[in-house]
């Protein structure tokens, strides 16, 4: 089953008003992942950053229905993290290897767990535990669902199709949230995917919604049922998000041609959300902007985070 | 389970074994039924688990029938179930996951290496992952080159991944216990022909043999001629080599006057060197054996650490014995030419010691 919102391209939709938390959210994250390239340029992170420009609006859209709930994040996972947790403390302090950390600097960007979140970076493992997760609260009584957010690129992975048969045998609350932005690294989806994610979900039987929306109000309206269902019924659910990736892949890797990522640019909610209530925006957006440079400023003069290896 | 009537406690030497044999399958059987009794957040997935097959070698027969909420047969999925059971570790739950042929083992690399390990210290603290692999190993059955193969040594120096073998000297209950007890993953190799093989119990292998185990980490099992210290050679094998080596040991003994220890190790990886290393005695030869095809094997790993330890005292080279480097035929004589036998243990302790 696959629904699809309004066909009016939300580009030339003006975005339903936010309340402030949200829009912090939001704005958070924006600015948090911007901050990460301005330090890569400058030279004082190491390593890789997989930002999450241009699709911050799907965990910050999600974050109502998962609150005791379990979270699977990927390689491109701070906007997860920061909509679940608003720590850009802990994750910036991980990300430069700084005391306090939420890993003590071991996983960094990409490996982070904090109580019900955790992050880890080959593509299409997390579906199989989402599943060993979901059979635990499923087996424990409890009311928590599992949500693993995976790409589009992921789907080339065998292990996701060994995942989503045992959820759909075995009704597992599985809430597989798909961030389709239309490119794997540097290998458009029409180059490496046959067929559609749809079609795959209904190959299990598994219930599929596709977004194009980017209007969190309109999003949630959609999908609370749906989350309902995968809480209440354990009916695994594949909810994809026809989304937009800004930024590179990781850093000054962006091999797309000028109109592809200005189609991308049309769909950024930063570039629309002004249109909606300009002054709430530009309130909202000077204090985050400055909440993330005071953010950064002090944890890069924190000292380096220590851990003992083979000691933990 | 039929078993023959026990035997009299006599001193003949040829009646004094165990009085009532356990078979190995059996043994373990039971481990898996004590364990789950005493633990409701255990699991065991695997494929064609449950009962009335209870597996393909019928390990965890009645199992499902007295748990069947906590024992799972899956797809055919080697990957996901070890993912499954990654999840549960992670839950806080004890997850046992059974490969059919430790050669599908390749299928769960990922989620075994990659997740589950990692999992206990990437994080930056230590997460428990109460996680067992049980993995049927080795050949000399014909099943053919992707399904007889030992691969211990492609799981070798995974850090927080933990390596036993299913002997007839261990009892399956505590080995299993350690394992979960360790909160990391670990495999657990078990050599098919040991199923239906007895376990030694009592301290007596044989009428020539006896056993004993070792103090300190490791869980090694020393096999002497009664007990006697002195030797010319010491044998180290994990438990499926245990039958080959009791064999060739006798015959050396008999035909060649060259007398054997055996030691016999539940946990191959991390190696615990301390215990052989206070056993051994000094001017005598070492020959490690084990079922796997030639290079960077268990063996290499065990030489390089007694090298380490012992060098100065040995008189030469730690000798290893290892199956041929070659795929492994289905035809039993060709089989047999490419695996560890009982003559090429003799052969290989005769070239060291004479």
């Amino acid at each position: 089953m696959a629904v699809s919102l309004p066909s009016a391209p939300p580009s030339v939709r003006p975005l339903s008003p936010l309340d402030d938390a949200d829009l912090d959210s939001l704005l958070l994250i924006r600015h948090f992942e911007n901050a990460l390239l301005d330090l890569f340029a400058a030279g004082k992170l190491h390593g890789t950053v997989h930002t999450c420009l241009g699709q911050e609006y799907i965990p910050v859209a999600l974050r109502p229905f998962l609150d005791e709930d379990f979270v699977l994040s990927n390689h491109r996972g701070h906007g997860h993290y920061l909509a679940q947790y608003e720590d850009p403390h802990g994750l910036l302090a991980e990300i430069m290897g700084r005391e306090g950390g939420v890993c003590r600097g071991v996983g960094g960007s990409q490996h982070v767990y904090r109580e019900r979140f955790l992050s880890t970076g080959v593509q299409g493992e997390s579906l199989s535990v989402g599943c060993g997760l979901a059979l635990h609260s499923k087996r424990r009584g409890l009311p928590h669902l599992v949500v693993a957010y995976i790409g589009d690129g992921t789907w080339g992975e065998g292990a996701v199709y060994e995942a989503l048969n045992m959820a759909a045998l075995w009704r597992l609350p599985l809430l597989v949230v798909v961030e389709n932005n239309g490119i794997a690294q540097s290998t458009p989806t029409q180059v490496q995917m046959a067929g559609s994610v749809a079609d795959r979900a209904a190959a299990f039987g598994i219930d599929h919604h596709r977004l194009e929306s980017i209007d969190i109000n309109e999003i949630r309206d959609v999908l609370a049922d749906p989350i309902a269902r995968v809480r209440n019924e354990h009916r695994p659910l594949v909810v994809e998000f026809a989304t937009h990736r800004l930024g590179p892949h990781s850093k000054g890797d962006d091999t797309r041609p000028a109109d592809v990522l200005e189609h991308a640019r049309r769909h950024d909610w930063y570039r629309l959300y002004p249109q909606t209530r300009p002054e709430q925006f530009a309130a909202r957006d000077a204090r985050i902007r400055a909440r993330v440079e005071s953010v950064v400023q002090e944890v890069e003069a924190r000292s380096p985070s220590v851990w003992e290896a083979g000691r933990v | 389970m039929s078993s023959p009537a026990p035997a009299p406690d006599a001193p003949d030497a040829v009646m004094a074994v165990p009085t009532a044999p356990v078979r190995v399958a059996d043994n373990l059987n039971e481990a898996l039924h004590a364990l789950f009794a005493a633990d409701p957040h255990l699991f065991l997935l695997g494929e064609d688990v449950v009962d009335p097959y209870g597996g393909a070698f019928k390990i965890t027969k009645g199992l499902s029938g007295a748990h069947p909420d906590r024992v799972l047969a899956t797809p055919l999925s080697e990957g996901g179930i070890v993912g499954v059971a990654g999840g549960l570790a992670l839950a806080g739950d004890t997850a046992i996951a059974e490969m059919m042929f430790s050669d599908f083992a390749t299928l769960c690399f990922d989620q075994l290496v990659n997740f589950a390990s990692k999992s206990v210290s990437m994080y930056g603290r230590r997460i428990p992952m109460r996680l067992v692999v049980r993995c049927p190993v080795g050949g000399n059955r014909g099943y053919g080159p992707t399904h007889s193969q030992s691969p211990q040594k492609h799981f070798i120096g995974v850090p927080n991944l933990a390596l036993f073998e299913l002997s007839p000297f261990h009892d399956n209950h505590a080995v299993l216990a350690r394992m979960i007890e360790r909160a990391e993953p670990c495999v657990f190799f078990e050599e098919k022909s040991l199923y239906p093989q007895r376990m030694f119990t009592g301290g007596v292998v044989d009428d020539l043999f006896t056993f004993a185990p070792l103090a300190g980490p490791g869980d090694w099992a020393r096999i002497s001629v009664g007990g006697e210290e002195d030797y010319d050679c010491l044998l180290i094998a994990p438990g499926g080599l245990a039958r080959r080596c009791l064999g060739a040991m006798r015959e050396l003994l008999m035909e060649d006057e060259i007398s054997c220890q055996l030691l016999v190790p539940s946990q191959l990886y991390p190696f615990e060197a301390g215990p052989v290393v206070e056993e051994f005695a000094a001017g005598a030869r070492i020959v490690v054996v084990e079922e796997g095809v030639a290079g960077g094997t268990w063996g290499t790993e065990v030489a390089a650490h007694l090298h380490d330890r012992l060098w100065s005292q040995l008189r030469e080279p730690v000798r290893l014995v290892c199956s041929r480097d070659s795929v492994i035929p289905a035809a039993p004589h060709l089989e047999r030419e490419v695996l560890v036998q009982q003559d090429t243990i003799r052969d290989a302790v005769r070239r060291t010691v004479r």
